[in-house]
C-alpha cells in the first residue's frame, strides 16, 4: 500500500475503474488535457484516449443531460462538476430526469451514472466555491449520495458509486484534497454504499458527521479527552443511510451531536435528528444537538471561519449535552 | 443539402393546392411508401381525435392535443430506420404508434396507469418528456454515445417553438455541434407556447436562424406538408449518417387546437386565423395530393380510416381492461438497488391498507 493524498486516491479510483470497465467515460469541464482544476482526472485522457475522457462545453445541465443519453446508449458516465455551487444548473436534469428515468421505464433501463464534485468551504475562495450542497441531492428520489472523509474511502466510495446500478453523487471534501494523507489499498478497492465507519470509539457522546467535518469532529474529541469519551461516526453514505450503525452508537452513548457545514434548516443533520427521534428517543439522555453552518449565504472568506462549524462549537455542544 | 450559413428562409414545400400551386414529388417514394405514410398520418389523426373524445368521456386524463401536427411526426419518423431513436415531448406522445407501439400503451399513459410507461428499447422511442426541451441533451448524448460505440444510429428530438428559449435546448444544441452528434433537432413551430405567441418568445427572425450559432444547418419546412417534412428529415439523416453532424429543422405550422384539453384558447387566439389553418390541415392536404396523383381512392381512404378507428376501439378497451395498479408499485423501479427504508415504508403502508 502506498500513501496517497485524498485527490490522488480519487484519481487512482478513476484509473482502476476505467481499466476494469471499458464502458466508463469521464466527462466534464477541463477534465481532459488539464486533468481537472484539482487534477482529480489527471492522466486519464493520456491513458484512455480522448474518446473516454473528454472536455465538455461549459454547460453543467448539458453535461448531465448528455450523460443521461450516454447511459441510454450503453455507457457508464462519470461526470465532474467543477465546483459544488457550479452544479446547480444541473439540478434541473438531476431532479427531472436522472432520479426519475429508471422509474419512468418501469425499471427496464438503468442510469448508472456518477456525479462527482469537490465541495465545502474553508479554502479562502471566491463566492460560490464553498458550498455544501448535499441536501439538494439527498432530497432527490432515485439518487444516492456518498461523501468520503479519508483517502481510502474517497477511492472505495467512488469505485462503489461507479459500479452502482443507480445514479450516485459523490461529494469530495476539497479542503482535504491535499491535507488528508493515508495508506490507500492498491488496485480494486470498494467501500460499499450504506455502511458508516466508526472513526473513533467512545462511551459518552456520539459526534455524527461526514466529509470535511470528520477531521473537525476528531479534533473536538481530542479536545474533550479526559472530560468525556467521544465516539465519532463517519456516515460516509447519506443515502442509503446506515441507520443500524447510527442507532447502535447512540444507544450506547445516549447523546448525539450532528455536525454539518451546510446551512441548518432542513439540512442533513435534521434528517439524522429525525431518525434518532423516531427510532432512538428512549435511548437518549438529552436533546439531539446540531452544529451547522448558518442560514445565510456562505460569507466573505475573510470571515468564513465564523460561519464554519468549529472545534469550539462542537465542544460547546457536547458539554451542554453532558451537563444536561 | 444546405450549408450552415445561412439558415433557410422560405419553407420547403412539395404538396401543391391542386390549382395554381403545382404538386411536386419526392424521389424514391413509390406508391407503397406514399400509402404507408398516409396510414401513419391517419393513425395519428385518429389517435388524437379519439383521445379528445375519451377525455370528454372521462376515460383519459388531461391530454395534450396534437391535431395538425401529424405531418411533422409521421413525416420525420418515416425518414428514420427502426434502429434510430425518437425522443418525444408530450406533443408526440403517440409517435410510437408508427413503430407498432400498442395504442393501449399510450392511452394508459394518459390514464395515469403504469401500463403506459413503456420500455424505450422495445421500439426505440424514449420516454415522453414533460419538462420543456430537457430531452434535447438526452437525444444528443444518445447520438454521440452511439457514434462513440461505432453504431450507425441517429437520434431525433421533437420539441416546440417555446422550447428553443430553454437553456436545455441551447446546451443540447451546443453539445450536438461540438461533438458532431448524429442528431436531429426537430422543432414543431406551431407559433404558440400555450398562450404566448412566437413574437413574444423570440426576437430571432426565424427559429432556423438559431442553428447558425451552434454550427449546424437550419432547414425550414412547411409543417403541414408531410412530404416536405419527410424529405428535409431524410436530408438530415443522410448528413448524420455521413458523419457531418446534427441538423436543426424548423417545421412551421399553426396551432389550430387547444394546447391541451385543459386550455381555453378563446381567451388569447384569433379564431379566424385558426379557421384558416384548419382549412389547410395536413391530413386532408396529403389525402387530396394522393387522390390527384391517382394513388389513393375513396375506397382506400375509407378502409384506412376504419382500420385506425378499429385500432383505437381495441386500444381503449385494452387500456380500460388493465387491472388496477398495485399501490406497492409506488416503491418499485426508482432504484435498481433501493435503500432499505423503502421496504419498511411499503410494509407499513400494507399494514395500514390491510393488504
Amino acid at each position: 500500500m502506498a500513501e496517497k493524498l485524498l485527490v490522488e486516491a480519487v484519481n487512482d479510483a478513476l484509473h482502476v475503474e476505467m481499466e476494469r470497465d471499458a464502458s466508463i467515460l469521464v466527462l466534464g469541464e477541463d477534465v481532459g488535457k488539464l486533468g481537472g482544476v484539482f487534477r482529480a482526472t489527471a492522466g486519464l485522457q493520456e491513458r484512455f484516449g480522448a474518446d473516454r475522457c473528454f472536455d465538455t462545453p461549459l454547460a453543467e445541465a448539458g453535461i448531465l443531460g448528455t450523460a443521461v443519453g450516454l447511459c441510454m446508449a450503453g455507457w457508464r458516465p462519470v461526470v465532474e462538476m467543477q465546483y459544488d455551487a457550479f452544479s446547480y444548473p444541473a439540478l434541473d436534469q438531476l431532479i427531472n430526469h436522472v432520479g426519475r428515468y429508471r422509474w419512468r421505464t418501469r425499471g427496464a433501463m438503468s442510469f448508472p451514472l456518477t456525479i462527482r464534485m469537490p465541495y465545502g468551504g474553508g479554502v479562502r475562495a471566491p463566492e460560490l466555491h464553498d458550498d455544501s450542497p448535499e441536501t439538494y441531492y439527498v432530497h432527490t428520489p432515485g439518487v444516492k449520495v456518498a461523501i468520503p472523509s479519508t483517502p481510502a474511502d474517497a477511492k472505495g466510495l467512488l469505485a462503489a458509486a461507479i459500479r452502482d446500478p443507480d445514479p450516485v453523487v459523490v461529494l469530495e471534501p476539497k479542503l482535504h484534497y491535499r491535507t488528508a494523507k493515508q495508506e490507500v489499498p492498491e488496485g480494486e478497492h470498494v467501500v460499499p454504499l450504506g455502511e458508516a465507519r466508526l472513526a473513533r470509539e467512545g462511551t459518552d457522546v456520539t459526534l455524527i458527521a461526514y466529509g470535511a467535518m470528520i477531521p473537525l469532529a476528531e479534533r473536538a474529541a481530542d479536545a474533550l479527552e479526559g472530560e468525556a469519551s467521544c465516539e465519532v461516526l463517519d456516515l460516509r453514505s447519506l443515502k442509503p443511510l446506515d441507520e443500524d450503525a447510527l442507532l447502535a452508537s447512540v444507544s450506547k452513548t445516549g447523546r448525539a451531536v450532528v455536525v454539518q457545514e451546510a446551512p441548518r434548516v432542513a439540512g442533513f443533520a435534521a434528517e439524522v435528528a429525525a431518525v434518532l427521534a423516531e427510532k432512538a428517543i428512549f435511548d437518549l439522555q438529552g436533546p439531539v444537538l446540531r452544529v451547522t453552518g448558518y442560514d445565510v449565504p456562505y460569507p466573505y472568506w475573510q470571515i468564513e471561519d465564523a460561519y464554519m462549524p468549529s472545534v469550539e462549537r462542537v465542544v460547546d455542544a457536547a458539554r451542554r449535552l453532558l451537563a444536561a | 443539402m444546405s450549408q450552415v450559413l445561412p439558415a433557410e428562409g422560405g419553407l420547403r414545400r412539395v404538396i401543391g393546392d391542386g390549382e395554381s400551386l403545382p404538386d411536386g414529388e419526392v424521389e424514391g417514394l413509390g406508391d407503397a411508401e406514399l400509402l404507408a405514410l398516409y396510414r401513419d398520418l391517419v393513425l395519428l389523426r385518429t389517435y388524437d381525435e379519439r383521445s379528445v373524445v375519451y377525455h370528454r368521456q372521462g376515460r383519459i386524463g388531461t391530454y395534450a392535443i396534437f391535431w395538425n401536427h401529424e405531418a411533422m411526426q409521421a413525416g420525420a419518423a418515416f425518414a428514420l430506420e427502426e434502429r434510430d431513436w425518437i425522443f418525444p415531448s408530450y406533443r408526440e406522445s403517440a409517435i410510437g404508434l408508427v413503430r407498432g407501439m400498442p395504442a393501449s400503451t399510450v392511452l394508459s399513459w394518459w390514464r395515469g396507469h403504469p401500463a403506459g410507461w413503456w420500455n424505450p428499447e422495445d421500439s426505440n422511442v424514449a420516454s415522453i418528456c414533460v419538462p420543456i426541451g430537457t430531452h434535447v441533451p438526452h437525444a444528443v448524448g444518445f447520438a454521440w454515445g452511439s457514434k462513440l460505440k461505432g453504431e450507425d444510429r441517429v437520434a431525433i428530438a421533437f420539441f416546440g417553438d417555446g422550447a428553443t428559449s430553454e437553456g436545455a435546448f441551447h446546451e443540447g444544441a451546443t453539445f450536438a455541434g461540438v461533438t458532431k452528434a448524429p442528431a436531429i433537432l426537430f422543432c414543431n413551430n406551431n407559433q404558440w407556447a400555450i398562450s404566448t405567441p412566437l413574437a413574444e418568445q423570440t426576437a430571432a427572425p426565424t427559429l432556423a436562424d438559431k442553428a447558425i450559432g451552434y454550427g449546424m444547418p437550419g432547414l425550414r419546412v412547411d409543417g403541414c406538408d408531410v412530404l416536405a417534412v419527410y424529405e428535409a428529415t431524410r436530408d438530415a439523416v443522410e448528413r448524420a449518417r455521413a458523419g457531418e453532424g446534427p441538423t436543426f429543422i424548423e417545421a412551421v405550422t399553426y396551432r389550430s387546437a387547444p394546447h391541451a384539453t385543459a386550455d381555453d384558447p378563446s381567451i388569447y387566439i384569433d379564431p379566424e386565423r385558426v379557421e384558416e389553418a384548419r382549412e389547410s390541415e395536413c391530413v386532408g392536404r396529403y389525402e387530396r395530393y394522393l387522390v390527384r396523383a391517382g394513388v389513393l381512392t375513396e375506397e382506400t381512404i375509407e378502409s384506412v380510416k376504419n382500420e385506425a378507428l378499429e385500432l383505437m376501439r381495441a386500444g381503449i378497451a385494452e387500456a380500460e381492461a388493465e387491472p388496477p395498479a398495485d399501490p406497492g408499485l409506488v416503491f418499485e423501479h426508482a432504484y435498481a438497488d433501493p435503500p432499505a427504508t423503502l421496504a419498511d415504508d411499503l410494509a407499513e403502508l400494507r399494514r395500514i391498507l390491510g393488504g
